[in-house]
Parts: structure tokens; C-alpha cells; sequence
């Protein structure tokens, strides 16, 4: 077993607020990426090209630079706000708001795409049927869009959260005491590095085994009543 | 806004990104080195050749990359052993850490496409080729693998674009790619609108680049798909 020499809780500690902050993330995410699809899928020239543009810059941006843009670039726009409303103080954003910012728009431009398809692969006929059968815009939504839309976007989305697990652990650069930062820590005062890597690389190994066991078996609910090829 | 600033920059920017380039474009050519032998065991119906792979490819894409790199450039010091070895000058050196980091990396992602494309090339293809006589050797060298090249080159393309975003941790362990300079100019100049914007640009423009020649490549690789030059 590896020896963590007392550090152990800290990790802990970072692992639980690694857990919130993709939590958080993608909480956010969800709601990005759906105001994303919904703007491509628009009639609306300018929403249709403001979504491309969303992707485009995610797709072409590292996480890391974009989240160097959000938390130092962020906090001086909000401290000349602050500045110019008559503040005196210094602020800045903390990097918990600003990671979940950041991670909840790298997962939202992609999830813009999963729920674009997802939308796409419902029949027409159906949405047709329900309004035939005298269903209102919500009803139909709820009834007939939303359980579809979820069963073909879960696979996408899970893969989605699999890779904005491992992006917290870019949070740890501007500061925030999640796990990767807490296993730096203690490499520091330690000077055992590999160990608490390695520590840190099974927690976020034992993070994704979960999420994939979690992901089979919601996909399998989701999938209920469908016919198996 | 400071023009003069993002103007001044560019210089050193480019020296950063061209930086960038090198990590990226040698740890993909090296990563595919690695990622075709992975995959072809990966497929393999001996356990102890596609178990080991298969416990490889999930370890690196199960864990961050940042926690990756920093096991190669501040872990591997801790052991006496390696420090000792021959390859200590190797992995002092931080940009053969990160190489070496990425290089792995990609490989088990890039592995994991050409098993789902090798295992997509038609069986028909295959069985054609047996019954001409090809040797295991010849038949994957001259069907399968040209064949899974086709067909994982759109998800090739996503993996080398996500390599050009992961090589940015780079910085990190003290290295001066596009966004390692960038993030020295900021600490100096306090700048950081500026700087990191002109990075950001400069990504965008790498993976514009990238995607043009995915495209070329995708064109040329599919004679077969193009409408006849003559046709009426």
C-alpha cells in the first residue's frame, strides 16, 4: 500500500471538492449546451451563427488558456466594473466560479452538438402524432422530446463527463485546493512526488470506473422498452 | 485594449507556438509509431496480449494528462533507480518529459481508434484477401491497416486537435509553448486580456490549419467516394 505519510484526509478533501466542482460544471454545462442546440437548430440567422462561433472557439481553444482568460482576464473586468460603480476595494473572481465558468462552457459546446444530433433523431412523425393528438408545445416536449432526446444524447454526454472529470484538474493552476492541488502540496512538503501523483491518479482512475458503471446502468434505464437488435 | 502591446508580442508568441508544433508534431508521429502495434494487440485474441494493452490504454485515458506529465517530470526524480539510470538526462529535460508524456498519451487514444476502425474494415475485404493467399503479414500491411487509416481519420482528426489543446499544459512544468509565453509576458506586463487573446488566436489559427488539412486528406484518401471528373 502507498504510504501517505498522514496527507491522506487532505486528499480527500481535494477529491471531495473536485466532485463539487464537476458537479457544478456540469450542472451549468447542461444548460449551455441546450441554449447552444437551441440556437443552432433556429431559424434565426444570427443565433445559428453566434452557436458555430460557440464551437468553433471551444473546439480550437486549450481548457487551460481559456481558463487562464476567465479568471485572470475575468477578475480585471470585474474589478474595473467594480472600480467604475465607485468601489474602492480590491476584488477578484474566486477560482471555484471561475473554473466551474470555464468548464461548464468547454462541456457546453460540445454537449451543443450531442443535443443537436439527439434532437435530429427523433422522429418527426411523432412530434406530428402528439400534436395530432391535441398536445400542447410543453406536453409534447416533456412526453415525447425529452425521453427520447435523453436516450441518444447519454452516451455523448457520459463521454463528456468523463473528459470534464479529468479537466478539474487544470483548476489547481489558478490556485484552487481540489485534489491535484492538494496532492501538490503535499509532494511539496513531503518531496515524495510520484507517491501522492500516483495517490492522485487512482482517485481520478477510481472516479472514472464510477462514472462509467453509473453511465452503463442509466443508459440501460434509458434505453428501457426499446427494442434490442 | 493595448495594441502596441499584442502587436509587440507577437514575436516571442511565435516562438512559442512554433514550440508548440514541435511537442505536438512529434508526439503524434511517435504516439501512431506506438498506438499501430498497441491496437493490433488490442484486437488480438491472446489475453496476454490485448489484457496488458487494454489495461494500458485505460489507465492514461482514465487519468488527467496533467496529473500524467507531472508524474514524468517531479515523480520519476523521487526513485533513487532512476536517477541513476541512463535515462535520468532524458527525463531532466522538461521537454523530453512532456514528449514522452504526450507520446504515451495519444497513443493509448489513438490506439483505441484504430481498433474500432480495424475492427470496422469489411470482412469481406479480409476473407478476400485469404483467399488470395496474402500472408497474415501482407494482408495487414497491404488491406487492414491502409483500410483503418480511412476509416479513423475523421476521429484521428479530433485526437490530433486535442493533442494541439492538451500540449498547452506544457506550460505547466516550466515550458515555453504558445501558452507558457504567453502566461511569462502576463506575469511581467500584467496584461493578460492582451496576451492571452493573441494566444488564443494563434490556436485558433493552428487548429484551422489542422482541419484544412484533415479535409485534403480526407479528399485524397477516398479517390473512390469522388463524382467522376467527366461525368454529365
Amino acid at each position: 500500500m502507498i504510504e501517505l505519510h498522514g496527507y491522506g484526509p487532505l486528499l480527500l478533501d481535494g477529491a471531495w471538492l473536485t466532485v463539487r466542482v464537476a458537479f457544478a460544471s456540469v450542472a451549468v454545462g447542461l444548460v449551455f449546451g441546450l441554449i447552444g442546440a437551441t440556437a443552432k437548430l433556429s431559424n434565426n440567422r444570427v443565433a445559428r451563427g453566434a452557436a458555430t462561433a460557440y464551437t468553433a472557439i471551444v473546439r480550437g481553444i486549450p481548457e487551460l488558456l481559456l481558463l487562464l482568460i476567465v479568471f485572470y482576464g475575468g477578475s480585471l473586468l470585474v474589478q474595473q466594473i467594480w472600480l467604475g460603480l465607485g468601489g474602492e476595494s480590491y476584488v477578484e473572481i474566486k477560482p471555484f466560479v471561475a473554473g466551474t465558468f470555464t468548464l461548464a462552457f468547454v462541456f457546453g459546446a460540445y454537449a451543443t452538438e450531442v443535443f443537436r444530433g439527439a434532437i435530429l433523431s427523433v422522429p418527426k412523425g411523432q412530434v406530428e402524432a402528439a400534436y395530432a393528438m391535441g398536445m400542447g408545445r410543453f406536453q409534447m416536449f416533456r412526453r415525447v422530446m425529452l425521453p427520447q432526446v435523453w436516450r441518444f444524447a447519454l452516451p455523448g454526454l457520459g463521454n463528456l463527463w468523463l473528459v470534464l472529470l479529468k479537466d478539474t484538474s487544470l483548476i489547481s493552476v489558478v490556485n484552487l485546493n481540489e485534489l491535484m492541488y492538494n496532492s501538490r502540496s503535499a509532494a511539496g512538503a513531503t518531496r515524495e512526488p510520484f507517491t501522492f501523483f500516483v495517490a492522485a491518479a487512482i482517485i481520478y482512475l477510481g472516479f472514472t470506473i464510477i462514472s462509467m458503471i453509473v453511465l452503463q446502468y442509466s443508459e440501460r434505464r434509458a434505453r428501457r422498452g426499446v427494442r434490442q437488435s | 485594449m493595448d495594441f502596441q502591446l499584442m502587436i509587440d508580442s507577437i514575436p516571442q508568441l511565435l516562438e512559442g507556438a512554433w514550440m508548440t508544433v514541435k511537442l505536438v508534431a512529434l508526439a503524434l508521429a511517435l504516439g501512431i509509431c506506438l498506438a499501430i502495434p498497441l491496437a493490433l494487440a488490442r484486437v488480438s485474441k491472446n489475453p496476454f496480449l490485448w489484457m496488458p494493452v487494454y489495461g494500458f490504454i485505460f489507465v492514461f485515458r482514465g487519468t488527467p494528462l496533467l496529473v500524467q506529465i507531472f508524474i514524468v517530470y517531479y515523480g520519476l526524480g523521487q526513485s533513487e533507480a532512476v536517477r541513476e539510470s541512463i535515462f535520468w538526462p532524458f527525463f531532466k529535460e522538461a521537454y523530453w518529459c512532456a514528449i514522452f508524456t504526450f507520446t504515451l498519451n495519444t497513443s493509448a487514444y489513438t490506439a483505441e481508434i484504430l481498433r474500432g476502425a480495424i475492427q470496422a474494415v469489411p470482412h469481406g475485404e479480409v476473407e478476400a484477401a485469404r483467399a488470395l493467399g496474402m500472408p497474415r503479414l501482407l494482408m495487414l500491411r497491404r488491406v487492414v491497416v491502409p483500410r483503418a487509416f480511412r476509416l479513423a481519420l475523421p476521429a484521428y482528426g479530433n485526437e490530433i486537435i486535442l493533442m494541439l489543446k492538451g500540449s498547452a499544459l506544457a506550460s505547466t512544468i516550466t515550458l515555453l509553448d504558445l501558452t507558457g509565453v504567453a502566461r511569462v509576458i502576463v506575469a511581467r506586463t500584467f496584461a493578460p486580456y492582451e496576451l492571452f487573446i493573441m494566444a488564443a488566436i494563434m490556436y485558433l489559427a493552428l487548429t484551422l490549419l489542422i482541419v484544412r488539412a484533415l479535409k485534403y486528406a480526407e479528399w485524397r484518401l477516398s479517390p473512390h467516394l469522388r463524382p467522376p471528373r467527366h461525368s454529365k
